[in-house]
């Protein structure tokens, strides 16, 4: 096995590897290299850097501290940690969808002339469902009280009134037992202070009642994501099924390559739009092919899913686009941007462009995007990639040309859409039909990142092929979307290749039933990784129209290859909505043994939902595969 | 004959060589497993502190060792060839004779038990546990004509080249 073998199972990444490699250029694999071993009492969650008293530290062998210097236990630090990083998370996506929501605001007060209501139907779908009366209401009126109404779940001071987005998007079922439980959360941004308030020094010490404290937080994170979702589609159009590309073949030789990195459509959305506009200016300045915009994580998603555009990469591999000598421009907005881009970017004539005021990097250009003016702002960052053109070195060009089909776009209304044209009347019948009868085992959504501590993709490829071969609907978001796109599994071909015999002829019938003239994609890429509500949505359609709740459904969750603080958010609130949720990293937790049980044993008297902890992903494939089972075996199906 | 040396400055106090010297000494040889082993396996390593002086210390198998001289079992030996001291499980009688006499505390007992425990240079690897898992290089394994030939250089580098600077 070579060097780069053992980073990536993408030919395209260990091509450019090699080339890091031969060039002397320093990857995140040589910082991880450079880091390990990593420390021990941090890899179990009982460092504690809360007060000036510490840092404190736990032995995990009983010789040394047993407790903190306050009297804190490991049990404590280790819920208090995990509950920060679920604020973190919740911070994250809730921020987002705030910029969204406020975004929406302006268009509807005519503050934000740059963008519009694409669509009316979602907007009115959300209104509905929000309790919204819609009478004859028109759309900024309408929009601009889904706006307040989303806004309204960041400032609510009522603790009695909960969240909107919870309490009108789970089952009945769910509300009830987050109500027994005291996690109803009633405001957004009150949470996430809460979370930093009670695991501060001298607060909560009591590990389960921190625990459920978390919960509560990751329902806001769900909030916020569901929130985002909306917005975007009312903002920028409900995905639909749109054929595309993915990986470093996408870049072109003879174009303006300018990769959009991040996770924001208000940034990526005109960026990819004014593109198009200013294509004459690229051809004036060389490029025969124009501007060919490319995607990085989940911003790309977001354009991949709306617009068609490719993605290059996602996630662990976002240096390597750099070192093809290809990309002319990396525009980024706000999460999983590494800093390591500037240092690289200085290699080469790309021009690395900040645009957010919280996500500056040393080294970049900052062009701020304003919402009021963000054509203009577009204009400028497009011209500036066409500028840095000019500045590149044809000898240092090297694009791999390795690229893949990459079918996308499967919102839950494209999905419903599909199934539709099975049975117009009654859409959602033929996947529960199948599911009851077997041909479908059981729903499993893989979420999450990369992780440089997983050999890139390898654990997104074991376990899918896995879970298919024995019939189980695959759902993906977020960068592990993008790994099955990168290799492949986004194509009715792999439906053909991977699926098992009930699961073929379920994507089979529905392919031809829309036309396809094939099956659908093995993998169905429902969105960015704030988009994994759709999912969650999908499930709480099939539970409502059974009359069951979630918990019961044998559906799970996988980030197979989590990194971020958002990931550990959506883990937890995947398990607060009943679902079997495997994470594929160690999460930091070990050193708590009475929180270790509480996520991955009690919590399913709790919730239903509990945490499988595995790192072999055959072995995490069987116990999803457990796990449907037990819920059919309790459905009685 | 290679020695764990200490680079007194270095020890930031992390105590990350304690944790690995426990896990080497584990069943699994993995931290996440190690934890919830019984017994519970014990380091050979210790971070002391003092007056703001950080200091991993773990046995010097010394050539003339106290341990060795006072062991009425014979359990403690030198093994002239590897220039170590060790120390036989099943001939141990846990007297504590040893603990008793060793100049540096770093003689311990196994958990639970009175058989006692100590540093093996970790013999299945070569480079010990502590050395490798320290993030500062505070713990080096090297020969001592290494180690005072570095020293003699930097004394070069820093008097005849770098000028100097009294602090």
């Amino acid at each position: 096995m070579t060097e780069s073998e053992k980073k990536s199972s993408d030919l395209a990444s260990r091509y450019m590897l090699d080339k890091a490699k031969a060039l002397g250029l320093e990857t995140i694999w040589d910082h991880y290299e450079a880091m390990l071993p990593q420390c021990g009492f941090g890899e179990l969650g009982v460092c504690c850097r809360m007060c000036l008293e510490g840092p404190c530290r736990i032995d995990p062998f009983g010789e040394g501290a047993k407790v903190g210097v306050c009297g804190a236990t490991a049990d404590a630090i280790v819920a208090r940690n995990l509950d920060r990083a679920i604020a973190a998370g919740t911070a994250s996506h809730s921020d987002h969808a705030r910029h969204v929501a406020l975004t929406l605001l302006a268009v509807a007060e005519g503050k934000a002339p740059d963008y519009k209501i694409t669509d009316v139907g979602k907007l009115k779908q959300v209104a509905s469902r929000i309790g919204i009366k819609l009478d004859k209401k028109d759309n900024l009126t309408l929009a601009k009280e889904v706006a307040l109404a989303a806004l309204e779940d960041f400032s609510r001071q009522d603790v009695n009134i909960p969240l909107t987005w919870v309490a009108t998007t789970m089952t009945p079922g769910r509300i009830e037992v987050f109500s027994k439980l005291g996690i109803v959360p009633h405001n957004i941004d009150a949470n996430v202070s809460e979370i930093m308030h009670r695991t501060s020094r001298g607060n909560d010490a009591d590990p389960v009642n921190l625990l459920l404290g978390g919960i509560k937080c990751a329902l806001c994170d769900y909030a916020g994501c569901h929130i985002a979702t909306d917005l975007c589609d009312i903002l920028f159009g409900t995905p639909k099924p749109v054929v595309s590309q993915a990986n470093l073949g996408i870049l072109k030789k003879d174009a303006v390559n300018i990769a959009v990195h991040g996770h924001n459509p208000l940034l990526s959305d005109i960026v990819v739009d004014v593109a198009g506009q200013l294509r004459d200016e690229a051809i004036k300045a060389g490029a025969k092919e124009g501007i060919n915009m490319v995607g990085i994580c989940c911003t790309g998603n977001e354009v991949l899913m709306r617009k068609g555009v490719g993605m290059a990469t996602h996630s662990v591999s976002q240096e390597l686009v750099v070192m093809t000598g290809a990309l002319d421009a990396i525009v980024v907005d706000i999460q999983c941007i590494m800093p390591s881009l500037s240092s690289l970017c200085d290699c080469f004539h790309t021009k690395l462009i900040t645009t957010m005021p919280i996500a500056k990097i040393p080294g970049a250009t900052h062009i701020e995007f304003h919402d009021d003016k963000a054509v203009e702002s577009a204009k400028k960052i497009i011209r500036l990639a066409i500028e840095a053109y000019k500045h590149r070195d044809p000898k240092k060009v090297d694009i791999p040309d390795v690229k893949q089909t990459a079918m996308a776009g499967f919102s839950l209304e494209a999905i419903v859409e599909a199934l539709s044209k099975v049975d117009a009347k009654d859409p959602l019948k033929p996947l529960i039909d199948n599911i009851v009868n077997g041909n479908i085992q059981g729903i499993a959504l893989f979420a999450g990142c990369n992780n440089v501590k997983i050999v890139q993709d390898q654990n997104y490829l074991a376990m899918v092929k896995e879970l298919a071969k024995n019939n189980v609907l695959i759902l993906a978001t977020g960068c592990g979307a993008g790994a099955f796109g990168r290799h492949g599994f986004l194509t009715s071909e792999a439906t053909e290749e991977y699926a098992g015999p009930g699961l073929k002829a379920v994507l089979t019938a529905i392919g031809q039933a829309v036309g396809l003239n094939a099956p659908l994609p093995l993998v169905l890429h429902m969105g960015s990784c704030v988009d994994n509500t759709r999912a969650a949505d999908a499930a709480v359609a099939v539970a409502n129209k059974l009359g069951v709740d979630i918990s019961q459904l044998p559906v799970v969750a996988s980030a197979p290859e989590a990194m971020a603080e958002k990931a550990i958010a959506i883990g937890t609130w995947a398990v607060a909505a009943g679902l079997p949720t495997h994470v594929g990293v160690v999460p930091p937790v070990l050193g708590g043994p009475l929180v270790t049980e509480v996520l991955t044993k009690t919590a399913k008297d709790l919730l239903g939902g509990y945490f499988i902890v595995e790192t072999d992903p055959v072995a995490a494939a069987g116990k999803l595969l457990d796990a449907i089972r037990e819920r059919r075996k309790g459905l009685g199906i | 004959m290679k020695d764990v040396f200490i680079e007194l400055e270095k020890c930031q106090g992390c105590k990350s060589c304690e944790l690995a010297c426990a896990v080497e000494h584990s069943k699994a040889k993995t931290l996440f497993a190690a934890i919830s082993e019984t017994p519970l396996p014990r380091k050979r390593v210790f971070v002391e502190y003092v007056d703001g002086k950080r200091f991993p210390i773990q046995c010097r198998h010394c050539e003339e060792a106290p341990c060795v001289a006072i062991c009425v079992s014979g359990a403690l030996s030198r093994d002239e060839s590897r220039a170590l001291v060790t120390h036989s499980k099943e001939r141990c009688i846990g007297c504590g004779m040893c603990v008793m006499v060793c100049p540096f505390g770093v003689i311990t007992r196994e958990m639970g038990s009175k058989v006692i425990t100590k540093c093996d240079r970790c013999k299945d690897r070569d480079e010990p546990a502590c050395v490798e898992s320290c993030p500062v290089g505070a713990l080096v394994f090297t020969d001592m004509e290494e180690l005072e030939k570095t020293r003699r250089r930097g004394v070069i580098k820093n008097v005849l080249i770098g000028g100097f600077k009294a602090s």
